[in-house]
């Protein structure tokens, strides 16, 4: 088999825009789904029964659907409701509502395995629940949720290629878009792999030195 | 006082003052088992109660039930005429507190933990700061004033910049007191606060305590420590097996106990 070497030199800046608009992604669709996954995993600590099950029942749903389905039923549901935000939007929306779910379960976790004795201090001065959780319980599982969150960003990236379905033109649907007009699938598509490993790399590297940065105590 | 004496009807004479806090038949079961079977006494303002029993006599259980972080199975808590945690109402059903109102009743007790629970992630100074400025309501500045004078009263001023990890289980504890102090609490709960150190460090606390107890701080103090309970209490509680079987000053207690459950668990401790 031979490459084709003039397509690859020629693909290798197309798709260093898709990457562009893939970290794009990621990135609004990683701060969005920390912020509402922060939300959502306090709820289901110390918020009012029925919002804890409300919360419940979306991240179990979240968690047993497909990524897939939940873009396609975000991508047509919106214009349903009357909002035609666009593949874009609708992308990172979708993408934002499943990582709050798997955020949401993380901080769940973390918080909880907070040794009791921090809230039992903490009523002693006369703490509210909702300032146990903000001031206490929370400070002190941000070192050990950064790994769990880490692995919930590079899933993310990964997932970003699934938005080449509704026609967002990330990394994946950039390479696609070659193959299409230069049916080189395997050199595009080993490229493709290639720009995602190093991203990924990328982002592992700095958040190993992020946690290693993190106070300890 | 000497004028309305004068001018007054006289008061009758030895009413004792109403207590501070007042308990009555305190229950706890956890499922079937009876942990607490009715335990009452009163505690009058700068009084310095002692509890003391074998392991497993109920006396953690006690303290925790006072400020219901624990909530008691049955019995009544006033604190300075206050029901604790929840009131009956007209149908003489028990209504608890709210979440927000049983806080604001929290506040009221100080509690030293055997393990002293500082938060590990903020200094010794803010450890003290955070209960006045985020559950009193005080700005910074008020509440750091506060929280220095605390930490100076348990003579820690030059360490208050230090994470709890940086100092040692003695310093830890009386980190632990400050916080509780700087919440100006009618009294302070005290659950072994020694038992968690190394023996070296225990005087450190105990003189802390000490000094408290002159100052004329009310507190329940849990202890096994049976020189110091001797000399700090007003009076003394003996606990076993979920009731209080012995209480009275400490003199008498320690030189002539009543009870023989008491006579054997002091031979026990004060042979050790
Ligand atoms: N959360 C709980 N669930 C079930 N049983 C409990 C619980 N907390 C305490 N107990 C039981 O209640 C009894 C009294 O416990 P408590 O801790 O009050 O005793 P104590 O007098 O403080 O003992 P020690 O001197 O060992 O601290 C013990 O038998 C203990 O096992
Ligand atoms: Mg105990």
């Amino acid at each position: 088999m031979t490459i084709d070497w003039a397509v690859v030199t020629m693909a290798i800046p197309l798709l260093a825009q898709g990457a562009l608009t893939s970290l794009k992604i990621a990135a609004l669709a990683g701060i969005l789904g920390l912020a509402g996954g922060v939300a959502l995993g306090l709820i289901s600590l110390g918020g009012p029964a029925p919002a804890r099950l409300v919360v419940r029942g979306y991240v179990d749903f979240i968690r047993g659907t497909p990524l897939l389905i939940q873009i396609f039923i975000v991508f047509f549901g919106l214009p349903m409701l009357g909002w035609r935000p666009g593949e874009f939007i609708s992308g990172v929306l979708a993408l934002s509502l499943n990582s709050a779910a798997y955020v949401a379960e993380v901080v769940r976790g973390a918080v909880g395995s907070v040794e009791r004795g921090q809230s039992e201090a903490a009523k002693s001065i006369g703490m509210t629940r909702g300032q146990i959780l903000v001031h206490v319980l929370l400070p002190q599982a941000i070192r050990p949720m950064t790994p769990a969150l880490t692995n919930d960003l590079i899933t993310l990236v990964k997932n970003t290629s699934l938005l080449s379905v509704i026609s967002v033109y990330e990394l994946t649907r950039s390479g696609q878009a070659i193959i299409a007009s230069h049916f080189v699938p395997l050199e595009i598509f080993a490229l493709l792999a290639l720009y995602y490993y190093v991203i990924i790399s990328c982002l592992a590297y700095v958040s190993r030195q992020l946690e290693r940065r993190l106070p300890a105590w | 006082m000497v004028s309305t004496a004068l001018h007054a009807p006289a008061p009758p004479l030895a009413v004792p003052a109403a207590p501070l806090l007042s308990v009555r038949s305190l229950r706890k079961s956890y499922g079937a088992r009876e942990i607490l079977k009715g335990i009452s006494f009163d505690l009058a303002r700068g009084e310095t109660l002692v509890l003391i029993g074998p392991s497993g006599s109920g006396k953690t259980t006690v303290l925790r039930c006072l400020n219901h972080l624990e909530t008691p199975s049955g019995g009544e808590i006033r604190l300075a005429g206050e029901s604790v945690g929840g009131e009956p109402g007209p149908d003489g059903r028990w209504r608890p507190l709210g979440e927000a109102a049983l806080a604001r009743q929290r506040r009221r007790f100080g509690f030293v933990f055997q393990r002293f629970n500082l938060f590990p992630h903020l200094s010794a100074l803010d450890n003290v700061t955070i209960g006045p400025r985020r559950t009193l309501g005080l700005s910074r500045a008020e509440a750091e004033a506060r929280a220095k004078a605390q930490l100076a009263r348990v003579s820690l001023a030059e360490h208050m910049h230090k994470r709890p990890s940086q100092l040692s289980g003695g310093q830890q504890q009386r980190v632990a007191i400050a916080r509780a102090l700087a919440m100006e609490p009618e009294l302070i709960l005290f659950d072994e606060p020694t038992s968690a150190l190394d023996p070296e460090l225990v005087h450190e606390v105990l003189d802390v305590m000490r000094g408290l107890a002159r100052e004329g701080l009310t507190m329940i103090v849990v202890t096994h420590e049976m020189r110091f309970a001797r000399q700090v209490a007003d009076r003394l509680i003996v606990m076993e097996d979920g009731a209080i079987v012995e209480e009275g000053v400490p003199e008498a207690i320690f030189t002539d106990p009543s009870d023989p459950r008491t006579r054997r668990f002091l031979t026990h401790v004060l042979d050790r």
